[in-house]
């Protein structure tokens, strides 16, 4: 029996674990007595190649809070399969131990208590020490990176991308594929091309005047005895759901036909294990896998999610690296007589108080924070509730944003788009310029203020939400609903386009949108090329700065059903 | 204005029939097109790819690749535009493959339908479907 003193006992040390100060010590301690690096690196080797995979990083040099989203819808033949499958379920389908490192990893449930306890994820010095480590025992492994690596901060934005040009080359990146690093436009992409030591592959890249080619499709490495080829498969929807303007002489597309050509010229190449490194995002991934024969390991990206098994379909390996630096992927392979004939694969956390940093990297980044650090360490302001982004219809830190336009920009509704970039902040924490830039950092940031008429919002909204919603995946964008701001909606997820969404109402007034009246509308991240308006984080900013202290209510103005 | 049962339920009739009417005129343009390419015979599938954007770029200049060996002609309509006519391809004996690429210009997000003449009269058809966005917010 428990007596009252080992009662308290066990309290004031779960307290400890637990405690709400949240800083500093406490946390450090959490999670050193929770895990070990070593454990968290425990593999025991296999075959003869190793894969290692991290994707979706968004310029996230410095360790960070990221909470996993609570709703993650899927829809068709994706519903109720991973990744659509979020909390509690989530835990118990991977058999995780809620309040456990791994629930805290990749679930939402308890998660700022959790934060508090296990301390902030990811960061790239950290990464290095992963990849030094697996390297140590597998000198041959290959380092490949999935993209959306050169934008989502305020260092990525001033340097152009340099900062994390420069983090990747050290740490030894072979391949990469790409989608926000073509918002820098298409001369920096070019000049950052040419100076990489490693091939940008997009074999679904196209040149839109001569539908040739643009980029390297591929390429083949001879490691552990075997022929690995590398097929990389850029972001598909460049030019529709990102301006067009900054590459316009590009075409994308998943030209699934394509990809089937290529494995085949790879297979005739002789080689005897094909990889595709790719942005489609994961159910586009999960259905690819399933039309094209002869591709062994799919790495997926884009769409963030951090799965702790590989998806297998037919004889193809799904394997899904999470986003902004939490995790890291190794996959070991038996690779041989022309097949992969066994594998191996850990999803690495990042927890960045347990994981040494390799001191050369925090030299590298720090030394290109430093000319920013005065701005990045500003503060704005303070926030009294959690700031996250992740969820198919809002998150805390678009509402924040949708609340700074409706008021700054005097709008009746305010659009925020659906980015899946941005990491948390947890409650009481200041907000610093950098934090801000964490979650609008990129480079079409002007916030517009417009008329639209009730009509024409409601096209919007059916539009993004059949990107998110369609039924069969190649018809799917891969982000978020847009977040909406002064007006609320009823969405059914299970109808056609042009019937999920009813019920508009501007929140305001409570009357119903009426198609033909007009309305301010203020929103940013237009891919329009003549958008006119401040900067989204000069927006926020000044919304900060006189509020001082945010907190941000739960959001009820959207209406969800059919899944 | 007081909005009566009655009154709604012929708005919605209104509506209804406003969504229906272009879509009506536009199917029976296709139906004309296909009876007169195939003079009323069965028509199969297999045989015949048409390869599409899912989701055009833009929507003015769409590629599009049919190709069906064996062909004599083919024929390529874009059901959803105003004028669904898009080209017939011929095929002469000697031509070494029976496939064939074009740009077309989309209304909006509709039905792209390939039609294949074989060489022994026969007709197959594909459609694909291709979606034209307003676009936005990918990420």
């Amino acid at each position: 029996m428990i007596s009252r003193r080992d009662f308290l006992q066990a309290t004031v040390a779960a307290s400890a674990i637990w405690g709400a100060s949240g800083v500093g010590k406490w946390s450090r301690l959490a999670a050193q007595q929770a895990l070990g690096q070593d454990q968290l690196l425990a593999f025991e080797p296999l075959g003869n190649v190793t894969l290692i995979h991290i994707t979706d990083v968004h310029a996230q040099l410095k360790p960070v809070w990221f909470r996993e989203p609570e709703i993650n819808l899927g829809v068709g033949e994706a519903a109720g399969k991973p990744p659509h499958v979020t909390g509690a379920d989530f835990q118990k389908m991977f058999g995780i131990e809620s309040g456990s490192p791994h629930a805290y990893a990749l679930t939402y449930p308890d998660f700022v208590a959790l934060a508090r306890g296990y301390g902030r994820m990811g960061g790239m010095d950290r990464v290095a020490t992963v990849v030094k480590a697996i390297r140590a025992e597998r000198p041959e492994a290959i380092i490949l990176d999935g993209g959306d690596t050169w934008q989502g901060s305020l260092t990525a934005l001033r340097t152009n991308g340099q900062d994390m040009v420069d983090v990747m080359n050290k740490l030894g990146v072979e391949a990469m594929t790409s989608h926000w690093e073509f918002t820098l436009g298409i001369d920096r992409v070019t000049e950052i091309v040419d100076s990489l030591p490693f091939p940008f592959l997009g074999a679904n890249i196209f040149d839109a005047e001569w539908d040739e080619p643009a980029y390297e499709p591929y390429k083949i490495f001879e490691r552990g005895g075997a022929k690995v080829a590398v097929i990389g498969q850029a972001f598909p929807y460049m030019p529709i759901a990102n301006p067009g303007w900054m590459f316009p002489k590009l075409s994308f597309g998943i030209r699934e036909e394509r990809m089937a050509e290529v494995v085949q010229e790879v297979r005739d190449a002789g080689a005897d294990l094909v990889v595709v490194l790719s942005h489609n995002g994961f159910d586009v991934d999960r259905k690819m896998a399933g039309r094209v024969p002869g591709i062994d390991v799919i790495l997926t990206g884009h769409t963030h999610d951090a799965l702790p098994e590989p998806v297998i379909v037919g004889n193809t390996l799904v394997i899904a690296s999470g986003s902004n630096g939490k995790f890291v992927s190794r996959v070991d392979l038996d690779v041989r007589e022309g097949r992969m004939m066994g594998f191996r694969h850990k999803l690495i956390p990042i927890f960045s108080d347990v994981i040494a940093p390799d001191p050369e990297m925090t030299a590298l980044i720090d030394g290109h924070r430093a000319p920013f650090q005065a701005d990045l360490d500003e503060v704005l302001g303070t926030t009294e509730s959690l700031l996250y982004r992740r969820g198919n219809f809002n998150g805390t830190w678009d509402d924040l944003i949708c609340q700074a336009l409706l008021e700054e920009r005097e709008a009746d509704i305010a659009l925020s788009p659906g980015f899946r970039w941005g990491p948390s902040l947890l409650p009481g924490e200041p907000i610093r310029r950098e934090d801000l830039m964490n979650a609008t950092a990129m480079s079409y940031p002007s916030a517009y203020r417009s008329e639209m008429t009730g009509e024409f919002l409601h096209t919007i909204m059916e539009d993004v939400a059949d990107n998110l919603f369609n039924p069969d995946p190649y018809y799917q964008q891969g982000g978020d609903m847009v977040r909406v701001g002064g007006m609320g909606y009823d969405i059914d997820v299970s109808k056609p386009m042009g019937s999920r969404i009813s019920n508009m109402t501007l929140l305001r007034t409570g009357e119903p949108i009426d198609p033909a009246q007009t309305y301010v509308v203020s929103g940013w991240a237009s891919v329009n090329p003549e958008t006119e308006g401040p900067a989204i984080w000069d927006v926020v900013e000044s919304y900060l700065k006189r509020k001082g202290t945010v907190t941000v209510e739960p959001n009820t103005s959207v209406k969800v059903s059919g899944a | 204005m007081q909005l009566t049962r009655r009154g709604a339920l012929a708005l919605g009739a209104g509506f209804a029939a406003t969504m229906l009417l272009p879509f009506g005129a536009a199917q029976a343009a296709v139906d004309e097109a296909l009876a007169a390419f195939t003079g009323g015979a069965a028509i199969g599938e297999g045989g015949i790819t048409l390869t599409t954007p899912e989701i055009a770029e833009n929507g003015n200049t769409v590629p599009v690749t049919v190709s069906a060996p064996g062909a004599v002609s083919i024929m390529l309509l874009a059901a959803g535009n105003p004028n669904p006519g898009v080209g017939t391809f011929n095929f002469g004996p000697l031509a070494a493959s029976q496939s064939a690429t074009t740009r077309i210009r989309l209304a909006g997000t509709q039905q792209v339908i390939a039609v294949a003449k074989m060489a022994d009269g026969s007709f197959v058809r594909t459609a694909n479907e291709v979606k034209v966005t307003i676009g936005g917010c990918g990420g």
